[in-house]
């Protein structure tokens, strides 16, 4: 029996009819249509699903969407302010994070939370923050070095140059 | 760059795609939605290896919400990606080879309605034994896994390659070490599983969306199991969530959602899980090498004797090419002029293997470096002494007639050996901790087509306006690696065009010209020959109407900063979109192609067409690790790489392709594997049972390029996504053994192997004192 839930995703309420054993990322892709959230494995152990909820980064593909009602959800939608990206997505392209991207929503999200709540996060720290999170791409190095970028760019110690 | 002053080539280029997949606008398969869309479920079989006496599905077709019910025999129609060789259905026909063989198929409104009713599926299965390794597949009175296969009994194929006389070599050699090597059953792991949607139109033209490799042959495979004509199908490939070749080949869902939508008369989508992406599969070839390696005194290689058993799983897939690719492999990138190749493919009960990264050269790398190190210090040489020796020139042919244009190998080895000070620490280090050093290479595309035509192998169209800029149409595929980036940086370069203004249309069928596809490391030289030699044809047609204007002769023209400016007197210039306007005005559209073929080489045995390339990659890398002795724990601790990928065309996303590779074969050295019950099911089909490597385990990462440039090739560029990943594995373990004095000789080093081996190691020791 679906039942009429709300949720509030990016800011935006959203009325979706959903059963109550329906997990977070399919209500997110399919009921409300935001795409950006991806599924890798469906239970829990890739992190490509990651959305934050009240500022935590969760497991979208593991969570009932019911559970989420009265939480403030965020999906890499919700990042960017149109065309102006978030500090962390700037540091990811500028340094060279990305490749094939289907891990990438789900890493900045994971990233932002990282930072925060901890605004300059050591080496160690950063990877302990992703290790859920996994890439097959890049081998994380230009991750670990965008998160750190990106640190720097929200605290206002460097400033990000248009190319 | 210090030979040639390039604009764009060689500096970091932001990739166009960037701000889309870091806002999740990347567009992939499973994003795509179509108005009465359905979803496509597959039932596996729950058997190893069996012939099929029934099926069932009128209970399926009942259930309601349930639009159609497919199973093998509405397509009985063999594909490979071997033209000469197929052996795969896209639903099984007669009999199932392996346990999760796709058997029938469902499209339903929904993926809850499509599960539900593939348990409504009835099969009837008359078991067969189901052999897991090669040697119960090779036993006496085994059953044919495939009844029609020419070679005896399960070899799926076999072959031999004989190069000057490897028994009179060794007779002669100062030393000679043989040992077994065993490579593990490792998947690819690219973070998006496979997805495709097709649709047919009002005219009955099929259009499918896919995230493959290679549009060309998936559109090829489609109209003989479909059997359609070519031209009423259109292939589109989607964003592509990494590949590795594990998109390499027409995958089961593709055919199968091409069929479901045919019947079902609505578009059908089939997304695999996880689970289904392991069954799939197509990773590494797990090969038993019994291999051994002669020196002289001077620790010159004196001959290769090699003898390997594959074990394929169930189907053919590339398991022929990846056979010769091996038989090639072995040579380089060492000068040898003795070489014995012996090797076999076996048909098992387990999912086929196939292509993935560093295909062919993975396995006889991690043998060979082994060797070749054990050796060194057998004789009481520096392995990087051996190696250097050993070490093909600026350029070389191969006994078997492979050509190699131009190398820097010899150059990767001493930047890797000096910036990581290997020859301070080989040797040196206290117990538990270990350098390996180890050096690898990889094709930059394949000469050899199986496509059986004599078409180009790459081409490019190019459409010049003032409307709408530059468009490069190419069908080389960006599978995340950044080919479209490249592609559009080569044609900026040749413009003299800012790269933003350049837009590249790739992986699309209706849309762009032939490309055999994304693989075999191929899309740079190939690819990018095509696009360069269409900008050129561009310029031929641009150039003698801006000679007109500045009245100079075209010759002397060049296209820079926007311009077409005298190289003798700049201040003659024009704008370029001015001369565009002007032709345009003129002629007519403006459009130019490109296209093309490696150099094609035989000889007189048996695979002397394949693992020819225009071009060689090299690497060389020096691993250090650290062995926990209690745990018996190996954490790789740092890896110093030098690469000669010719000139990097966009060095960010050769050290990304340089990275990923170490990473990825690390995992596979120390803890990827899967797991096979007796009967035939895959034991860890998930990412929680299965273990990759999380940015936790990454070592520090010291990569460089070494000065290369080939002077053939678009830009002076090679291949940078597969050479990188050849000495890993072999580094890793040659690091182990300078670590704790144990040769390791079969992946992975898991902790429980290390104790083992420990306290074996200290028994003799025992026994010794």
């Amino acid at each position: 029996m679906k039942k009429l839930v709300k949720l509030e995703i990016n800011g935006e309420n959203f009325d979706v009819a959903i059963t109550p054993t329906a997990y977070l990322i399919d209500v997110i892709r399919e009921t409300v249509g935001l795409c950006g959230t991806k599924k890798g494995c469906g239970i829990g152990d890739c992190g490509a699903c990651t959305v934050l909820i009240d500022g935590k980064p969760t497991l979208s593909c593991i969570t009932l969407a019911v559970a989420c009602t009265g939480k403030a959800i965020t999906t890499i939608e919700g990042l960017s302010k149109g065309t102006e990206l978030h500090p962390v997505q700037r540091a990811f392209i500028d340094k060279g994070a990305v490749q094939c991207g289907f891990c990438t929503p789900g890493m900045v999200l994971s990233s932002k939370a990282l930072l925060d709540e901890n605004p300059h996060p050591t080496q160690d720290e950063i990877k302990s923050a992703l290790a859920g999170n996994l890439c097959r791409c890049t081998g994380y190095a230009k991750i670990i070095e965008a998160v750190e970028y990106a640190g720097q760019l929200l605290s206002g110690e460097v400033v990000h140059e248009q190319a | 760059m210090s030979r040639h002053d390039f604009d764009v080539i060689g500096k970091d280029q932001k990739r166009k795609d960037g701000p889309k997949k870091v806002k999740g606008e990347h567009e992939f398969a499973d994003d795509i939605q179509f108005p009465m869309m359905l979803h496509g479920r597959i039932k596996r079989s729950d058997i190893g290896h069996a012939r099929i006496i029934s099926i069932d599905t009128s209970k399926a077709e009942a259930l309601a919400g349930v639009k159609a019910v497919l199973v093998g025999s509405e397509a009985p129609i063999k594909y490979g990606i071997v033209p000469q060789m197929p052996t795969e259905y896209a639903l099984a026909y007669q009999k199932v080879r392996f346990y999760g063989e796709p058997v029938a198929a469902v499209a339903a409104v929904d993926a809850e309605t499509a599960e539900k009713a593939l348990d409504l599926i009835e099969i009837e299965y008359e078991a067969l034994p189901v052999y897991t390794t090669p040697e119960q597949a090779l036993a006496d009175g085994a059953v044919k896994i495939h009844e029609d296969n020419k070679f005896p009994g399960n070899i799926a194929y076999e072959s031999d390659q004989n190069f000057g006389d490897v028994d009179e070599a060794f007779k002669n050699s100062h030393y000679v070490l043989g040992k077994v090597f065993k490579t593990s059953y490792v998947n690819h792991v690219f973070m998006e599983p496979h997805c495709a949607i097709s649709k047919f139109d009002t005219n009955g033209e099929l259009f499918i969306w896919s995230t493959t490799q290679i549009p060309h042959y998936l559109h090829n495979h489609l109209s003989k199991v479909l059997q359609m004509d070519m031209n009423k199908i259109h292939v589109k490939v989607t964003g592509v969530g990494g590949a590795f070749g594990g998109k390499g080949e027409v995958s089961n869902n593709e055919l199968i959602s091409a069929l479901l939508a045919r019947k079902a008369g609505r578009p059908v989508k089939v997304l695999y899980s996880r689970k289904d992406v392991f069954l799939q599969h197509r990773g590494r070839h797990p090969i038993e090498m019994r291999v051994k390696v002669g020196v002289d005194k001077e620790g010159m290689i004196t001959g290769i004797d090699y003898d390997g058993t594959m074990d394929g799983g169930s189907y053919g897939g590339w398991g022929l090419v990846i056979l010769f690719y091996t038989a090639a492999m072995l040579h380089l990138p060492y000068n040898v002029k003795n070489v014995r190749f012996n090797a076999r493919r076996i048909y098992t009960n387990k999912p086929t293997c196939g292509a993935m990264r560093g295909l062919g050269g993975v396995q006889p790398r991690f043998a060979l470096e082994s060797l070749l190190d054990q050796i060194a210090i057998d004789i009481g040489m520096s392995p990087y002494e051996l190696k250097k020796k050993n070490a093909i020139g600026f350029s070389h042919e191969t006994v078997s007639g492979q050509v190699v244009r131009h190398s820097e190998f010899r150059k990767c080895l001493d930047q890797a050996v000096e910036n990581s000070g290997y020859l301070e620490k080989h040797g040196n280090l206290p117990f538990g901790k270990g350098i390996g050093l180890a050096g690898g290479y990889y094709i930059s595309g394949t000469a050899y087509t199986l496509y059986m035509a004599y078409k180009p192998h790459s081409s490019a169209m190019i459409r010049v306006d003032n409307e709408s800029g530059v468009t490069v149409y190419c069908g080389a595929t960006d599978i995340g690696q950044g080919s479209d980036t490249v592609l559009g940086m080569m044609a900026a370069e040749k413009f003299g065009l800012p790269f933003e203004t350049i837009h590249v249309v790739s992986g699309d069928t209706s849309l762009a010209p032939f490309d055999l596809g994304t693989f075999a490391s191929r899309v740079t030289v190939a690819a990018g020959s095509a696009v360069c030699k269409a900008a050129d044809n561009v310029l031929k047609k641009l150039k003698p109407v801006a000679a007109i204007q500045l009245g100079v002769s075209p010759e002397q023209l060049e296209a820079r900063h926007g311009k077409f400016y005298s190289v003798f007197e700049k201040s003659r210039e024009i704008d370029f979109w001015k001369v565009v306007e002007k032709y345009i005005d003129a002629h007519g559209p403006l459009t130019a192609t490109g296209d093309y073929t490696p150099p094609r080489r035989t000889g007189d045995f048996k695979g002397a067409n394949i693992g020819h390339s225009p071009t060689y990659g090299f690497s060389a890398q020096c691993t250090e690790v650290e062995v926990d002795v209690e745990t018996g724990e190996v954490r790789v601790i740092r890896v110093t790489e030098a690469g000669d990928c010719g000139q990097p065309i966009n060095p960010v996303s050769v050290e990304g392709q340089v990275e990923g590779s170490i990473i990825m074969g690390m995992g596979q050295a120390l803890y990827e594997e899967l797991k096979v019950g007796k009967d035939g099911r895959l034991l860890n089909p998930s990412l929680h049972d299965y273990k990759i490597p999380t940015a936790a385990d990454i070592p520090e990462l010291k990569t460089t390029f070494v000065d290369s440039y080939d002077p053939e090739s678009p830009f002076g560029a090679k291949e940078a996504g597969e050479g990188p990943i050849q000495p890993v594995i072999p580094a890793i373990f040659n690091a182990v053994y300078d670590a704790i004095g144990v040769r390791f000789t079969e992946m992975p080093i898991t902790p429980e192997k290390v104790l083992k081996a420990l306290d074996e190691k200290k028994k003799q020791e025992g026994i010794r004192s």
